[in-house]
């Protein structure tokens, strides 16, 4: 049976090792300083760098997004935990997070579209940051009230009884009790929404200067620029698709590490 | 010190939903002493003592009659604020629950919380120095309550407590997570803080109200034609005499070990 269970490990892991080992050996020798640092080339026929303008499209949208959706979640997770209990109000909007984690994030996009896009008539950053928003809030909800839940009622008593109102007990003990754990699930929410290419395929349009600014004007971000780039016949795209790929990995990847530090001090902090 | 009573309860009783958990429960508590509640599981001990703090609000369900007054003022009176009431009676739980804080967080959480500012530090190192623990913590006041012993941090909860100057002291079983030294150091301490303010104290362990206590009160479970349970008070009385002569045979069985 130990066997089997090392078999079974060893094939999952080959599709992992596979992936990232590939990307990083197409990406690795495509991306350098001026890959960062340059314009995407308006043709797909040049050969050469760059995808500075998806990397910071990425960045800003994705920060957007984050902006929007933490805020919204975690409130929304304290009042589901601590508040809503077994309210009708509650289960609904429980069953409903539930159901949205399952959604698939094209209809995410879909609905950024007719809502925003078609009303504004303007493809932008921060069309993409609402779909890429309507995809974190449901996981950053879930993931916030399991951490809360966690959270030991004795600890609510203790300050309740030091004469704490509950609005004080639950800024003060429970919130900062279950931060750490709060955060790797936002952590997860923000790496997905890193990683999308669906929700904004009808909502950023495409731009190949950088555009920091998301209220106006179109962006792309290097997701978007994998998909388009590597389904172009021409060598320079296709490289440089890889090397976004690269790119977006690292970024990922950094992200995970910082927020795994982050939660560490906070819970060596405490315990 | 008033001479009132801190507590004067007059048929107080609990539901639970439907379920009546306490009935009818008439006893006044002395100022400055300490008195032990007693008697079997399920005799509802603790859900009187968290009628004291009115911690039993937070209860979805719990529905509190009867009246208690605190220093002559009904506790439960229309526009009365639960948590101006648990500010003046401080508590200390069955299991140690420090907050995954510094020990200094923990000690100062309290008169943050009502607005001092000032002088934090005197108010830590004199509620640590009168919960018995500033000796041993004076030099980690920066490192967590969690990583004390299970003596230190009942200690330290209680330490959390007085911090906020409370005049009463309710105590739930506060003992039983820890081992005979931890207890005794607890029981030491109480001894202390008598001169200060009122302990109520809820035990299962009838030798440590007998060594601890100045009143005791016994309480009993009956059980109704249909199997529901719900505590009474039984006796109330000095100690010394309750668990020599007691007047009602039953707590005479209880102290005994004839039951519970």
């Amino acid at each position: 049976m130990t066997g089997l269970m090392g078999v079974a490990l060893i094939v999952a892991l080959v599709p992992l090792v596979a992936v990232i080992g590939y990307v990083i050996n197409r990406g690795g020798q495509v991306v350098d300083l001026k890959f960062l640092t340059k314009n995407i080339p308006i043709t797909d026929r040049t050969i050469g760098p760059g995808m500075k303008p998806a990397i910071i499209g990425t960045l800003v949208i994705t920060l957007a997004a984050t902006l929007i959706s933490v805020p919204l979640g975690v409130l929304g997770a304290l009042y589901l935990n601590e508040y809503g209990n077994n309210r009708r109000l509650s289960r609904v909007v429980r069953f409903f997070s539930e159901v949205m984690t399952g959604v698939p994030s094209i209809v995410m996009g879909l609905f950024v579209y007719t809502f925003v896009v078609l009303r504004t008539k303007e493809l932008n950053g921060l069309a993409g940051a609402l779909a890429l928003a309507c995809l974190m809030l449901p996981v950053i909800i879930r993931s916030s009230e399991e951490m809360l839940k966690l959270v030991p009622l004795d600890q609510r008593e203790a300050s309740l009884a030091l004469g704490a109102r509950k609005t004080t007990t639950i800024f003060r003990v429970v919130l900062p009790a279950a931060a750490p754990g709060m955060l790797s699930g936002v952590l997860l929410a923000i790496a997905r929404a890193a990683g999308e290419t669906a929700p904004l395929l009808f909502t950023i349009g495409v731009v190949s200067k950088a555009n920091p600014n998301i209220f106006s004007g179109t962006n792309t971000t290097l997701s978007a620029q994998i998909f388009r780039n590597a389904a172009s016949p021409f060598v320079g795209a296709q490289n440089r698709a890889w090397g976004a790929a690269f790119t977006l990995i690292c970024i990922v990847f950094i992200f995970t590490v910082l927020a795994r530090v982050v939660s560490a001090v906070l819970s060596r902090r405490s315990s | 010190m008033s001479l009132l009573p801190p507590f004067s309860i007059s048929d107080l009783s609990v539901r639970y939903g439907t379920r009546l958990a306490v009935h009818n429960v008439n006893l006044d508590i002395e100022p400055n002493r300490i008195t032990a509640v007693i008697g079997p599981s399920g005799c509802g001990k603790s859900t009187f003592l968290r009628c004291l703090n009115r911690m039993n609000d937070l209860v979805p369900g719990a529905v509190v009659s009867g009246k208690i007054f605190y220093q002559g003022e009904d506790m439960y009176a229309q526009g009365v604020d639960a948590a101006a009431v648990r500010h003046k009676i401080g508590m200390v739980f069955q299991k140690p629950n420090p907050f995954p804080k510094s020990i200094y967080d923990n000690v100062a959480y309290g008169p943050k919380l009502h607005g001092k500012r000032k002088g934090l530090d005197d108010v830590v190192e004199q509620a640590l120095t009168r919960a018995a623990l500033w000796d041993e913590v004076k030099d980690k006041l920066k490192s967590s309550g969690m990583s004390l012993s299970g003596g230190q941090q009942q200690r330290l909860c209680i330490a959390r407590a007085l911090a906020v100057e409370p005049s009463v002291l309710l105590m739930d079983e506060p003992c039983s997570s820890l081992d005979p030294i931890a207890t005794a150091r607890i029981e030491e301490l109480m001894a202390e803080l008598r001169e200060q303010v009122t302990i109520v104290i809820v035990t299962h362990n009838m030798q440590q109200a007998a060594r601890t206590s100045d009143t005791t009160a016994f309480f009993t479970v009956e059980v109704g034609e249909e199997g529901q349970r719900t505590g009474t008070l039984v006796e109330l009385g000095e100690t010394k005499t309750m668990f020599s002569t007691p007047s009602d045979s039953r707590t005479l069985n209880y102290i005994t070990g004839r039951f519970g």
